[in-house]
């Protein structure tokens, strides 16, 4: 195979995944629903009370241009992180369901290396995460949500690095779940957890005031770095810290998913695809 | 002489304690046409899922056209077109969309791969249907897109894990016709997996796989005459008696 056969590859992976996008609209507009009921209700229900005001002596967790933040501006890092969170998730779920329903065997039998295949596939979904995103933050205007308008650029390769992370997270979890039925689970260990014990909803120092060891659990949650790394990016400065955080989780549950789709190591010969 | 277009030698599978493949042996050659019998739940799903590498073999050794399976994935699978139990094409897209996908996975230009399908839609009477989503088709039309599907990349070695369940009797038929012109004309090796003993060929060879192991390997007339029965049926329950 020659590196034009690769890129064929690759194209045909992310032109199937459009096509898909394209024609389960509602998927889509689903996925735009959860982050808007945020903003729109929960937000702005908040609002009056919950304004978030620049931390004393932390410059490195404020890239706010004001001193005091409406709470619907604070959290859209947050929701925005959540339609990848859920889109990597709902990737996740169609993976299962693709190797229950055999789909998944064309991919798998093509004769590229799989761990090609599964970035590719991962690339696909992440490129419909980011449209996901673009149409949330026009949507978010509304609510004067409006970061600097190269913010729109550089949050772009923030949005990459974060949706490959939860991506691959998702991926694992695909070659480890059993049964379509065992994604409850993963609802309520995985996505919940992740997302309350975060920097999404309210800033890591407020959660410190309240509980060190929930802290230092939000601290290492890798849904909280990638938060923080949009946030950042949407007003054109880089959090390196988190961009760390991000690369390492990325490396770490890439491998675990690619190893999980090892047909000689992975969890995948354990159980019949 | 043909030349080896399957090589299965010594293998063997575990479910943990369940031991789905016990020491297989096969040996398929360029244009035959195999017919893999065995009741559900024989082996025959799990020794597929080895041969396209959904899963590593444990132990023993395939090889395909001479390039191992374990040590040179991507040679030894560029030659296999497959035809998997379950449907596997995407009901939402359309034939000429799934078709275009299949061909990039195995890194091929479109047009060129689309004028190879339209060849084989051609020759089944199918070609007004590229522009029709896979949904609107029947049962037998999809088994067919499916073929087409798995040998659009021009495969030496076809394998159909029971492709006709779920077909009515008509498109069986069909399927069952074209499968064997192709292996003719093309001299393409086919291994057909079925537990429906109708269609095996009498001039083919056949292949008694029973909880796991290979009972049976002959041509069908050596195999009749061996077990001194007169059809296919007789001969499956003399080695499948306990």
């Amino acid at each position: 195979m020659n590196i034009f056969q690769y890129y064929l590859c690759f194209k045909g992976i992310v032109f199937r995944e459009s096509l898909r996008f394209f024609y389960q609209r509602e998927r889509f507009f689903s996925a735009l629903v959860r982050p808007l009921v945020w903003l729109a209700i929960f937000a702005v229900g908040f609002r009056s009370f919950l304004g978030i005001s620049r931390p004393l002596g932390q410059p490195e967790n404020w890239p706010y241009p004001i001193s005091l933040v409406p709470y619907e501006l604070y959290i859209a890092a947050g929701l925005i992180a959540m339609i990848q969170l859920f889109n990597g998730m709902q990737s996740s779920l169609s993976m299962v369901y693709d190797r229950e329903m055999g789909s998944m065997r064309t991919l798998l039998v093509s004769p590229f290396p799989r761990s090609f295949l599964l970035i590719s596939k991962l690339v696909a979904g992440v490129s419909v995460s980011i449209l996901q995103v673009f149409a949330f933050l026009m949507i978010a205007l509304f609510w004067d949500v409006q970061p600097p308008t190269f913010g729109y650029l550089t949050v772009i390769p923030a949005l990459f690095l974060s949706g490959m992370m939860l991506g691959a997270l998702g991926m694992f979890l695909s070659s480890a779940i059993k049964q379509l039925e065992n994604f409850a689970g993963v609802m309520n260990f995985v996505i919940f957890p992740m997302f309350f014990a975060s920097s999404a909803l309210y800033p890591l120092w407020k959660i410190r005031e309240s509980s060190e060891i929930l802290f230092y659990f939000c601290s290492y949650n890798p849904f909280t770095h990638a938060v923080e790394l949009i946030r950042f990016s949407l007003y054109g400065q880089l959090n390196e810290k988190s961009l760390v955080f991000v690369s390492i989780y990325l490396l770490i549950f890439l491998i675990l998913a690619i190893y999980g789709y090892d047909p000689s190591k992975g969890v995948i010969l354990k159980k019949k695809v | 002489m043909n030349s080896s277009a399957l090589t299965i030698k010594t293998l063997n599978h575990n479910f943990g304690s369940l031991k789905a493949l016990d020491n297989i042996d096969i040996t398929l050659n360029e244009g035959d046409y195999s017919i893999l019998l065995g009741l559900n739940g024989a082996g025959k799903t799990t020794l597929f899922s080895l041969i396209t590498r959904l899963y590593d073999n444990q132990t023993g050794l395939i090889e395909i056209f001479s390039h191992n399976l374990k040590k040179n994935p991507t040679k030894a699978l560029a030659n296999i077109g497959v035809v998997f139990q379950q449907p596997t094409v995407d009901l939402d897209l359309t034939v000429e969309q799934n078709l275009q996908y299949h061909a990039s996975l195995h890194g091929m230009r479109k047009k060129f791969a689309l004028n190879n399908a339209l060849i084989e839609l051609k020759r089944q009477n199918m070609e007004n249907i590229l522009k029709k989503k896979v949904r609107e088709l029947s049962g037998g039309q999809k088994r067919r897109v499916e073929i087409v599907r798995a040998l659009m990349h021009n495969p030496k070695l076809l394998l159909l894990d029971e492709p006709t369940v779920g077909v009515d009797i008509e498109s069986r038929k069909l399927i069952v016709k074209h499968v064997k012109s192709l292996c003719k004309e093309k001299q393409l090796a086919v291994l057909w997996a079925t537990h429906l003993i109708d269609e095996v060929d009498q001039n083919g060879k056949l292949i008694v796989l029973h909880r796991g192991k290979v009972l049976a390997n002959d041509h069908v007339k050596n195999i009749l005459r061996k077990t001194k029965t007169k059809n296919v049926s007789n001969a499956f329950d003399y080695y499948t008696k306990d």
